[in-house]
């Protein structure tokens, strides 16, 4: 194995580039940097792409249109979402907005994915542009030496007794991002910083999903709950259509969880059988039960994304959103791919992998779409830790439906004075309402 | 939908299980004085974690990988890592 833009007198490597972990973040860099020329090795310690990931499963997709044009007329992706329906729950009542528009279906805005069949296939577009795949290949550690310049460098990575070498090493590793952490690039986070995702796959028959969730043919909807479904917990739960399953989860956040005394599965269990959703799930079967730790601490999570050998992308670099509405990480993470692998190219190409040499990189993400909604949202995370959204406000909501609805022969009300009743017996104070509804319009 | 355990939704999933090496360790004196057994209990959907006589049992078999138990771990308190390639969780789903 002899890389192909082996200079006499540079150290000896295996491939200029070793790439860790093959989910989108990784396979994207990995096909972009072989397509610029590069050699790439694409190291996944699944049995094969996909089988150690999760997501929730709506990837909002226009970023990798960039990469592969109409990806999603030859990729298996599941639904086209054509339709949000969000819902504040509370034990026997359901306050929503549901947007259905055509405007989302063309071009494709977002669709449904589940990893383990949409990995592959990305991981399948980097070995066609000539990327050595190896799966089954768990990576231990970065190797590391001190370079002319004095400064420690990445120069490949350890993986048993195996050493690979390689003028850069990226590390997609995920959002435990071990080796970013092992070098010193990541922190380990607060606990107000994480989440963790529980998700459900949910056989049904396409024709079952497409009648209860009003949609037809290849598109699909995309419902986010909060309130009742966390048991009052930050967080959320959703519900996504599959071709032929629902994606049912929920995300908790991990510090108001361990402070309420509850188990992720209790939660977890609440939300699966929760009479709001009874009709969306019934007969039902769970075919798969997994997990992932979700980074909701936004734009503060970013920190140092290279050194010198290194850079590090998507979910390892900390770059997910959630504005409450939308929850993002595949899409930040092809951004985030998309700018690495330009930057990576440009630094072998220039013969200089040090920090400085990899800078670009940082200034690629600075100014594309990643971190530019990074910032647009980075009040996102404290605002989701104001409490209202989680109980009170639901229940108000509902008590407001209840009194416009309700015709119990009482003499009827305006709107206004209904509301106004409500918001008196609601625990929710004026002063509450006012201030997250003014951090509400700031921060999404 | 029918109510189901942890068990029973585990058992829909794949494992190959490392029966050589378990990628947990735990502390147990520190599990116990930082807190960390209660919270590990708490956070992880496997149900990886419980707790017999004061001790923390570990059920690394059904570990979902999430990496959930370290973010909310005590420093030294646990020890996590992923398991050795082509072992652990398969997700034919994800």
């Amino acid at each position: 194995m002899t890389a192909s833009t082996q200079d006499a007198g540079e150290p000896e490597v295996d491939f200029d580039v070793v790439v860790v972990g093959s989910g989108p973040a990784g396979s994207v860099a990995a096909y972009r940097l072989a397509q610029a020329g590069l050699s790439v090795v694409l190291i996944e310690r699944g049995e094969a792409p996909g089988s150690k990931n999760l997501s929730g499963g709506v990837l909002y997709g226009r970023v990798l249109d960039e990469v592969f044009p109409g990806f999603a007329d030859e990729a298996p992706v599941e639904r086209r979402i054509t339709r949000h329906v969000t819902t504040f729950l509370t034990p026997d009542s359901s306050v929503g907005i549901d947007y259905a528009g055509r405007a989302l279906a063309e071009p494709v805005n977002a669709v449904t994915v589940l990893r383990a069949r949409f990995d592959p296939w990305l991981a399948g577009k980097a070995e066609e542009a000539g990327v050595f795949l190896m799966p089954g290949v768990r990576v231990d550690s970065l190797l590391t030496e001190t370079g002319p310049d004095g400064a420690t460098r990445v120069v490949g990575v350890q993986a048993g007794d195996d050493q690979l070498r390689a003028r850069v090493v990226v590390a997609a590793d995920g959002v435990n991002s071990f080796l970013a952490r092992s070098i010193g690039l990541r922190r380990k986070e607060p606990t107000n910083h994480m989440a963790v995702g529980v998700k459900a796959v949910v056989k049904l028959p396409r024709g079952v999903i497409e009648d209860r969730f009003g949609v037809t043919g290849d598109e699909g909807a995309a419902h986010a709950i909060v309130g009742d479904c966390t048991l009052g917990i930050g967080g959320g739960g959703f519900l996504y259509t599959n071709t032929e399953s629902l994606s049912l989860g929920v995300v908790l956040r991990l510090d108001d969880l361990v402070r309420s005394g509850r188990t992720a599965i209790e939660v977890f269990e609440h939300y699966s059988q929760h009479p709001g959703l009874a009709h969306y799930l019934r007969d039902g079967e769970i075919v798969e039960y997994g997990s992932h730790l979700v980074a909701e601490g936004g734009l503060a999570m970013v920190g140092e994304v290279a050194t010198g050998g290194l850079v590090v992308v998507g979910e390892a670099a900390g770059l997910t959103i959630n504005s409450g509405l939308t929850v993002r990480g595949m899409d930040l993470a092809i951004g985030s791919a998309i700018a690495a692998s330009d930057a990576v190219a440009e630094a072998v190409a220039a013969g200089d992998v040090s920090a400085a040499g990899l800078a670009g990189y940082r200034r690629r993400l600075d100014a594309s779409f990643v971190m530019q909604d990074m910032r647009t949202y980075a009040k996102a995370p404290a605002f989701l830790e104001r409490t209202g959204m989680y109980g009170a406000y639901g229940e108000l909501a509902a008590s407001i439906f209840e009194g416009v609805f309700t015709l119990d022969g009482t003499p009827r009300k305006h709107l206004t004075k209904v509301a106004w009743e409500a918001f008196r017996r609601s625990p929710v104070r004026a002063r509450q309402l006012v201030s997250d509804g003014w951090a509400g319009v700031k921060a999404l | 939908m029918k109510t189901t355990t942890v068990p029973e939704r585990l058992a829909a999933n794949r494992f190959e299980i490392d029966e050589d090496e378990s990628h947990i360790e735990v502390d147990q004196e520190l599990c116990r004085t930082t807190g960390t057994g209660k919270a590990i209990i708490a956070v992880c959907p496997a149900g990886v974690y419980s707790e017999q006589d004061g001790e923390i049992l570990v059920d690394y078999a059904a570990c979902l990988e999430c990496g959930t138990c370290l973010a909310v771990a005590a420093p030294g308190a646990l020890k996590w890592r992923y398991p050795r390639g082509g072992f652990g969780v398969s997700f034919r789903e994800g």
